[in-house]
């Protein structure tokens, strides 16, 4: 199971990675593991205004579905599209070419509020 | 007789095993003043003789078996080949259960594929599902979808629907939001349709050939809607489009319906008083996560062998809960099979032949109609074979004069609009001699007053 | 080497022919003229196959399934009984097999009987005022149900309020599915240790925004509520209205009534307790029994008797409308009729006490090998948990594949949600002791092979057609039909239709 220091965390299983003024979002390996095959994500348009811990978009597996939730509040400017036609790249690489959303962030206090990595090792090892 | 199997020897064999002294303790938790003290006052018992005489009686005292009928209305006598029936009639088809542990259905699920392939080809149509409850509530699902599609609420019915399936439509949609283009002259004038469309709109519906038989201008309409921002919706007979340019399909700018759905009893199956019924369900591609009921795909085993399973069975009620695209659990799973069982035996010529007949018959009844004094065609349209007649008396009397003469002569359209009163819907499909014909013909001089 | 796994498009071809028509003996004219300026399709591309070719096909098809006749389908909730012959023959009489119901009363007498019968004897069965036979399917009722409490609210002026329906945690997922289909919303209420629903959760859930419960009895887990008669008081004192799920009534058939339990209204589901045929996932029937103040809601047109003469009667009102083309599922019905009338009275309670019977005797033996989250005495099912066996790495999917080769069907799996790697199940009252002991067996066996060999349990089924299929690639890839490879759903067709 993979924690990477270099991105934050929500209590949904959601990562949040802050670069130069854009958060990347997507879904932990933990998420990925419970899914099982992601078959399809539907994401929001950019453009899309974003608000912390409501629904942006749905993840679908074979026999589950889940929502996803946001991180933090703000602007859709960039959406994956490279897993509309391979939703495997969630699995593959969920922290990396299976990212999800950019948001140019609303509040920039926000994302220190997310949990670290080790707070979420501890949430996700908690759970079992 | 219960059809239990089991001897009272066995029961108490049963109880001991379990551990208790008398069944009445196994049922504890129901509270003994909420249980039934008395037997229950239904029919029976009946042995098997006897519920032949019963029903068989009932069933006798229906006309249907003994007149050859020119009903139609959106169900049909079309002849049924012998070997749907040996082949659907089989206990591996009619006793399977719903096709959830693939391993076991590959039966079921190819036959869901073949069914969901053929109804794309006679469509046009991108994919169809595994089939709705009939063609009213398929078409009220693609309503629901088109509104989750669009965002919009509005649906306009563009001419003649079957009054049915408008009225199932209405209850869906909790009556609100339905306009009814009126037809004008039975069929739909597209001006009356482009002033009747707007940013409200989420889809247009079309039947076609119409509930009164006749063709509209499918291409007109999809221009219109899409021009509107509104789906369009197709509601077509299967047979008829074994010869109709089929809507789903792209043709010049057009791309096509959105969705086709309809009322597919023609293929392989009996009126049966209206039920069961076979709806299917067809669309575009891009609206395949929205389809409502099940779908079947190819698949592959861990060795690499072909089959079929259910797939994205996330919309489905029983993963996705409430936010199930809708709550369907059922296809008409048996009636789907005698229906691919049909279009395999008649194949694209014999179904082509059927529909032919059915026009020839149908132009042939309207042709003698219109020699017999008092009868006229109520609309002037091109019509499939299904058209509407005015007599020269209520249609309910030429109805009941056909009984009397061992006929039934068509539908009387008083039952639904008093303005109808007059008018007798006629069909006439491949299983109507040219003497059926010539007797129907005379129904129609005798009801009229003629000898 | 098999000749056999080809679909209808890879068979056949130019010539074959299946059954003839007879020639044209109307006069032959083009179809240009009879169709003036209508557009015809230029090719239909369906197979072409000879009938001895089809036979053959769907001969070999039908191979690959089981089925009720066959085998066990020991699967909770779904109530697999033995569909009786005898049905079959009488639902395929001409008289009802061709009657056509807009050729009028006077013509339809036969099948109007049928109607009335099987409603007044669904009444007596449920306890309940009035039937429908409109609903085609357990969730076609749901909705229905819904739709008469709905109309009711209104009549009160509390229709706008009352947006909210209630249902436990154990709960079958077409109900929320229901609720949301009318546009309200599901309340879910936890089940107590005990596995009926916490009450004084549930009471604290009602308030006057709420419509409905919606609760199935007995459970998801085979257990009666003993409080049920609380409950659907506790419900109406808030004004709301009792809806029962249907899907359970294999237990209650003659023992007790839905009606008198204080609910207002429920579905039933013939291709369940009244033994219709499954047909590989159809048609089923799905009547709604409403109390007397519900009647004047249920959909358009009901069938009514007056002198000796029935009809149906479209002049209602306050109907919610019409739910079906026509009156339902007419020949399903001729057939859960003829059922109801073979067993009777006493054929009809020993439905309830066979069943309960049997899961109990099957309860008590698996309880030796698997764990049961709820020891007591069931009614026509039961739950188990395949949780113990996750320590040989084996889960209840394993088990379920498994079980497929030994010729028994899998119980229903990872249902109710409420108990971890469950296995629900149903064997109802139809199945023979020797075929509970060969159930019991397999699944004993099952526990033996987890420990001994678990890698034989992970990759069955080994001795079906086919071996587990790879739904996230069928899932991903898409393939619908055979013309072509689907286009992908993100493909953009029509303006509108574009997400």
């Amino acid at each position: 199971m993979d924690y990477p220091d270099d991105v934050r965390y929500t209590q949904d299983h959601e990562w949040a990675k802050q670069e130069g003024g854009v958060v990347t979002v997507g879904i932990t390996s933990y998420a990925t593991d419970q899914l099982g095959d992601v078959v399809f994500v539907e994401l929001p348009e950019v453009g899309r205004r974003l608000e912390a811990g409501k629904s942006f978009g749905v993840v679908e597996a074979v026999k589950t579905v889940s929502d996803l939730f946001a991180p933090v509040s703000g602007e859709v400017v960039e959406v994956n599209g490279a897993i509309g036609d391979n939703p495997a790249l969630v699995n593959q690489s969920p922290f990396g070419d299976g990212w999800m959303v950019k948001i140019r962030p609303a509040d920039a206090g926000e994302f220190g509020k997310l949990l670290s990595n080790v707070d979420y090792e501890n949430l996700v090892e908690e759970s079992h | 007789m219960a059809y239990v199997g089991l001897s009272r020897e066995e029961e108490q064999r049963m109880l001991r095993d379990i551990g208790v002294a008398r069944f009445e303790d196994l049922v504890e938790s129901v509270p003994a003043d909420a249980r039934l003290q008395r037997l229950l006052k239904t029919l029976g018992p009946a042995s098997e003789i006897e519920l032949r005489r019963m029903l068989g009686g009932w069933a006798a005292s229906n006309v249907a078996d003994r007149v050859p009928s020119f009903m139609g209305g959106g169900l049909y006598d079309h002849y049924v080949p012998a070997a749907v029936n040996a082949i659907a009639g089989r206990s591996e088809f009619a006793t399977a259960y719903t096709p959830y542990q693939p391993e076991v259905a590959q039966g079921t699920l190819t036959v869901i594929f073949e069914f969901q392939s053929m109804i794309a080809e006679l469509t046009g149509a991108d994919v169809a599902n595994a089939s709705m409850y009939d063609g009213a509530t398929s078409l009220a699902e693609a309503a629901l979808l088109a509104r989750s599609q669009t965002g919009r609420a509005r649906v306009v019915i563009a001419g003649a629907l079957h009054p049915h399936d408008l009225a199932v439509l209405r209850t869906y949609l909790d009556g609100k939001g339905v306009t009814v283009v009126a037809d004008k002259g039975g069929q739909c004038a597209a001006e009356d349709l482009q002033s009747a469309l707007g940013p409200d709109v989420a889809c247009v519906i079309y039947q076609h050939p119409n509930f009164f038989g006749l063709l509209e201008s499918p291409r007109t309409i999809h221009r219109i809607a899409h021009a509107a921002g509104a789906l369009a919706v197709a509601v077509c007979d299967p047979i008829a489009l074994a010869l109709l340019d089929p809507p789903g399909a792209a043709a010049g700018d057009d791309p096509g319906a959105d969705l086709v759905v309809g009322e597919a009893q023609p293929l392989g199956n009996t009126p049966s008083f209206g039920g069961p019924l076979l709806g299917y369900f067809a669309c575009k591609a891009a609206l395949v996560r929205r389809m409502p009921g099940r779908l079947a795909a190819r698949a592959v085993d861990a060795q690499g062998r072909p089959g079929f399973v259910l797939t994205l069975q996330t919309r489905e009620q029983h993963i996705r809960r409430e936010k199930a695209t809708s709550n369907i659990c059922t296809n008409q799973g048996l009636l789907a099979t005698r229906a691919t069982i049909y279009l395999a035996l008649l194949g694209r010529r014999g179904l082509a032949e059927v529909a032919e007949l059915c026009v020839r018959k149908t132009h042939r009844c309207a042709e003698l109609a219109a020699a017999i004094p008092g009868y006229r065609r109520a609309h002037e349209g091109a019509f499939f074979r299904e058209f509407v007649l005015e007599c020269p008396v209520d249609a309910a009397a030429v109805c009941a004069k056909g009984r009397g003469m061992g006929v039934l002569p068509g539908v009387d359209l008083g039952q639904f609009r008093p303005e109808w009163r007059r008018h007798l819907l006629v069909a006439a499909t491949e299983q109507r001699s040219a003497d059926d014909i010539a007797r129907w013909a005379d129904v129609l001089r005798a009801a009229g007053g003629a000898r | 080497m098999s000749l056999n796994r080809r679909l209808l498009n890879e068979r056949g071809g130019e010539g074959h022919r299946g059954p003839s028509l007879p020639a044209c003996d109307v006069p032959v004219r083009p179809l240009a003229e009879l169709l003036p300026g209508v557009p015809l399709r230029a090719s239909l591309d369906l197979p072409q196959v000879s009938e001895p070719e089809v036979v053959r096909h769907f001969i070999e098809l039908s191979s690959l399934n089981h089925h009720i006749d066959k085998g066990l389908y020991p699967l909770g909730s779904c109530t697999m009984k033995h569909n009786p012959k005898i049905n079959d023959e009488l639902a395929a009489l001409p008289g009802f097999a061709l009657s056509h119901p807009l050729a009028g009363d006077e013509a339809n007498q036969g099948s109007l009987r049928v109607l009335l019968e099987l409603q007044r004897t669904l009444a007596e069965i449920t306890g309940f005022a009035a039937v429908t036979t409109q609903p085609v399917a357990g969730a076609h009722g749901e909705m229905t149900g819904l739709m008469l409490i709905r109309a009711w609210h209104r009549s009160r002026g509390e229709g706008e309020q009352r947006t909210r329906v209630i249902v436990p945690d154990s709960a079958h997922g077409t109900n929320p599915a229901s609720v949301h289909l009318m546009g309200w919303e599901t309340v879910t209420v936890p089940s107590g240790p005990d596995g009926c629903v916490d009450l004084e959760r549930l009471k604290a859930a009602l308030d006057t925004r709420t419509a409905a419960i919606m609760f199935t009895v007995p459970n998801t887990l085979g257990l009666f509520e003993r409080a049920i008669r609380e409950v659907t008081a506790a419900a109406h004192t808030v004004g709301a209205q009792c809806y029962m799920d249907g899907a359970n009534l294999n237990a209650l058939v003659g023992l007790v009534r839905p009606g008198d339990l204080g609910f207002d209204v429920m579905h039933i589901n013939v291709h369940k307790t009244f033994s219709t045929p499954h047909g590989g996932g159809g048609p089923g029937g799905g009547p709604v029994a409403v109390a007397a103040h519900l009647e004047p809601f249920l959909p358009a047109p009901v069938v009514e008797e007056r002198d000796g003469r029935l009809r149906l009667v479209h002049d209602r009102p306050h109907s919610i409308g019409r739910v079906h083309s026509f009156n339902g599922n007419f020949g399903i019905l001729v057939r859960a009729l003829a059922y109801i009338a073979t067993l009777g009275p006493e054929g009809l309670r020993q439905v309830s006490r066979s069943a309960i019977l049997n899961a109990n005797w099957l309860k008590a033996r698996l309880a030796r090998a698997y764990e049961l989250p709820y020891p007591g005495h069931c009614m026509h099912e039961f739950v188990l948990s395949g949780r113990g066996l996750k320590a040989h790495g084996v889960k209840t999917l394993d088990v379920a594949k498994r079980l497929l080769d030994f010729g028994v069907h899998a119980p229903t799996v990872y249902f109710p949600l409420i108990v971890d790697e469950a296995l629900m199940i149903e064997p109802t009252e139809t199945e023979t002791l020797d075929h509970l002991v060969h159930f019991a067996e397999c699944m004993e066996r099952i526990v033996a092979e987890a420990a001994e060999d678990p890698e034989r349990l992970r990759t069955a089924p080994h001795d079906t057609t086919v071996g587990r299929l790879d739904e996230g690639r069928a899932a991903r890839e898409l393939q619908l039909t055979w013309r072509k490879p689907a286009t992908r759903p993100t493909d953009q067709v029509s303006p509108a239709g574009r997400s």
